[in-house]
């Protein structure tokens, strides 16, 4: 036990050599390339598994479908059209397995692309690792008014999703309207999930309502994971406000809804945050469904639209919701057409193909500005069984909002 | 004993300044998974250091952990970085003994459940003032550190550990809560202070795990409750330690090296069977696995050499 002979040290030096070289990435055959090797890691399991099973892990499935389907990706300058093949890791919702996936990714597997993962904080905590080894980061489901600081910062960082002013304007905007011509009065009462999302809202809506005039007469955020919401909806249902709003989180949206309809709080206008466009929400609310409103929505008369939901219905076995997926499943179609444009695989190029270039996607022509996208649908409302727009940050909404909301039929 | 005190020593040394020149070897994925194994090694020893003798499971870990990183964010743009750490390592000992005084005379699963909660109770207070008081939830790190200087942090705070581990157990100190770990009251019939014993190894071990968090905040640039509170850092650091064995000097480290790798190598095999694969082991750990790897190693050790003396005879 007490001695180390030579042979047994120049062993152990040996054998750590041996390690590190194994341990060094293996060669990347960029000659005889086969597939464009695009690589993901997806919070398939921990808390934000739900999110990324609805809006990201199904779209990039789709998208892999879709360009497989139609021969691949072309690569003119080097004379070939070559198929996908997915590298996928699951980041188990956490940061640091985020960031050692995207380095693994980079330098182990030496994919092509890397697609982000899903939410707002999980993708600016990838902004770091995606820009020092240089691939272009397309978040598609992170809504952070940070976002012209951080596309500076990173420069191949492309933020899809738009902040919480734009959401919380429009709101208000659409809510002057109603009240102009007589629909609502002037109070509102807010509550907010005190996490990311809800903080961003509703730090954005408070003065923006407080300037257009209106009178808040509840403004409170609520724990995330609260369940029971029947005591704050009974105190704001003796408020006397016409517009309830309420920043939440899925498994909270799902919940206020079915308290509300128990609690027979009928206001005229029911705005909901994250979840309302999910395809699952009718279903949850049933017949109540009907003209409440939320965050999000897609353009009902497209075709485009149609045929997305149409094959993401057949793939996946349920629609997509309709928000953030159809920006999604657009972001890979900016990818797909900024590589085949530069022709080859050069990160660099595509990455400023993506910042200049105007592409065809399922939400019509797209070019975005300072690395974001501008173009989004802010405000819908269920109409008919489809989420419709109501308000979009560029083009006049698709639909009238229906005001009043029907009063709740207990089921 | 001092000789072979001496080697392991020297071996340590060499261990260090070999690990120490990684980054300059080491690509930058082999280095993330350097930085995620000793980051789980630290805080699994600290977690021995008190749990081990003592028998008190604690799931405060990343409540000390993500104290760490959220002081690192607040005073990232306020003060140097060296001072941060020596900020961060005081608020964590007062949280440590703040939360002990309230809580070390309960025991057995009272425990195991309040420092559950103590971890909510900390996401959920920063988080009421993060939106009450600040109107911002997520925080920005941007500190000019690479992930070699992580690295290096964590090395030396891992070195720093297991010299402390090492001199707790030999110390006076050491073998009260091993007394007391065994009979509490025959503990206070020989006249150990059990509550201050208990306090200052609590407080030293979760010193260390607030230095781990504030370390690492760098890495991820930015910080929120739900990503630095994550409760599952605090079972996996139970998980290792237990499984490398918490009574033993190394067996927390030896426990965090495998598991770790595993953990890595099913999320990239399997990731749709992650949880499954990883469920079924852990039943196999504790099955086969009792009472740690190294004592299974000893045990297997200890059979060969009676199977040899057999043949020799």
């Amino acid at each position: 036990m007490t001695t180390y002979g030579r042979r047994t040290i120049l062993r152990g030096i040996g054998a750590s050599a041996i390690a590190a070289t194994a341990l060094r990435s293996l060669p990347a055959f960029a000659q005889d390339r086969k597939a464009v090797r695009i690589g993901y890691a997806i919070s398939k399991t921990g808390a934000n598994a739900a999110g990324a099973g609805i809006t990201t892990t199904p779209n990039y499935l789709l998208w892999v479908k879709d360009v497989n389907d139609a021969g691949g990706i072309k690569l003119s300058k080097l004379g070939v059209q070559l198929p996908i093949e997915v590298t996928e890791y699951d980041d188990r919702s956490s940061a640091e397995e985020t960031v050692r996936a995207i380095e693994r990714l980079a330098t182990q597997d030496k994919v092509d692309f890397i697609l982000p993962t899903w939410g707002t904080g999980p993708n600016l905590a990838s902004g770091p690792s995606f820009d020092k080894f240089g691939y272009p980061q397309l978040a598609a489901t992170a809504v952070t008014d940070m976002a012209p600081q951080v596309a500076q910062r990173w420069k191949k960082s492309f933020w899809l999703l738009g902040g919480g002013h734009d959401y919380a304007n429009a709101l208000v905007q659409l809510l002057v309207k109603q009240r102009d011509a007589g629909k609502i009065n002037n109070k509102v009462a807010i509550i907010s999930v005190a996490d990311g999302f809800g903080i961003d809202l509703s730090k954005a809506a408070t003065p923006a309502f407080k300037d257009a005039g209106f009178e808040l007469v509840y403004d409170k955020s609520y724990p995330l994971d609260t369940s029971d919401f029947a005591p704050l909806l009974n105190e704001i249902a003796g408020l006397g406000a016409d517009t309830f709003a309420a920043f939440s989180y899925p498994p909270d949206t799902f919940a206020i809804t079915q308290q509300a309809v128990v609690a027979n709080f009928n206001p005229k206008v029911f705005y909901l945050g994250v979840g309302t466009a999910f395809p699952v929400y009718p279903k949850i609310a049933g017949p109540n469904h009907n003209n409440v409103m939320g965050i999000g929505g897609i353009d009902p008369d497209s075709p485009d639209i149609e045929a997305y939901f149409k094959r993401h219905t057949e793939l996946i076995g349920e629609a997509p919701d309709s928000w953030a997926s159809a920006v999604t499943y657009s972001s890979l179609q900016i990818l797909h057409q900024a590589i085949e444009r530069v022709g080859d695989i050069d990160r660099d190029a595509v990455a400023s193909e993506i910042s200049t270039g105007e592409f065809d996607t399922i939400l019509g022509k797209l070019k975005l500005k300072d690395n974001q996208l501008w173009s989004l649908w802010t405000v819908g409302q269920w109409q008919d069984g489809k989420f419709v727009g109501l308000s979009h940050t560029e083009r006049e909404g698709a639909r009238e909002p229906i005001v009043p909301k029907p009063n709740w039929t207990a089921a | 004993m001092t000789a072979r005190n001496l080697s392991l020593g020297l071996l340590g040394l060499v261990v260090l300044a070999l690990l120490a020149a990684a980054p300059f070897y080491a690509g930058p994925y082999p280095l993330g998974l350097l930085i995620g194994i000793l980051s789980y090694g630290v805080l699994a020893t600290a977690w021995a250091m008190f749990s081990g003798p003592t028998r008190y499971v604690s799931l405060a870990t990343v409540a000390f952990f993500g104290v760490g990183a959220y002081t690192v964010a607040v005073l990232g743009d306020v003060l140097p970085y060296p001072l941060i750490l020596v900020v961060a390592a005081i608020i964590g000992a007062l949280l440590a003994i703040l939360v002990g005084l309230a809580t070390l005379r309960l025991a057995g699963v009272y425990f195991v459940v309040f420092t559950f909660g103590l971890t909510e109770l900390v996401r959920q207070l920063v988080t009421y003032y993060e939106v009450n008081v600040t109107k911002t939830l997520g925080r920005y790190v941007f500190l000019p550190l690479g992930p070699e200087h992580i690295f290096w942090q964590l090395l030396a705070l891992g070195g720093a550990t297991l010299v402390l581990a090492w001199w707790v157990r030999r110390s006076r100190i050491g073998l009260a809560l091993r007394v007391i770990g065994d009979d509490p009251v025959a503990a206070s019939h020989l006249g150990i202070d059990i509550t201050r014993t208990k306090l200052v190894l609590f407080a030293a071990s979760a010193v260390i795990m607030t230095l781990a968090g504030a370390i690492q905040a760098p890495r991820w640039t930015y910080i929120e409750p739900s990503i630095v509170f994550n409760p599952t850092v605090s079972f996996l650091t139970v998980i290792m330690a237990l499984l490398g064995g918490p009574n033993r000097l190394v067996g927390p480290l030896l426990g965090a090296i495998p598991l770790f790798l595993l953990f890595e190598w099913l999320s990239a095999n399997f990731p749709n069977h992650y949880s499954i694969i990883l469920g079924l082991l852990f039943i196999a750990i504790v099955f086969l696995l009792p009472n740690g790897v190294l004592a299974f190693g000893e045990g297997l050790l200890n059979r060969l050499r009676g199977l040899t003396r057999e043949v020799a005879r």
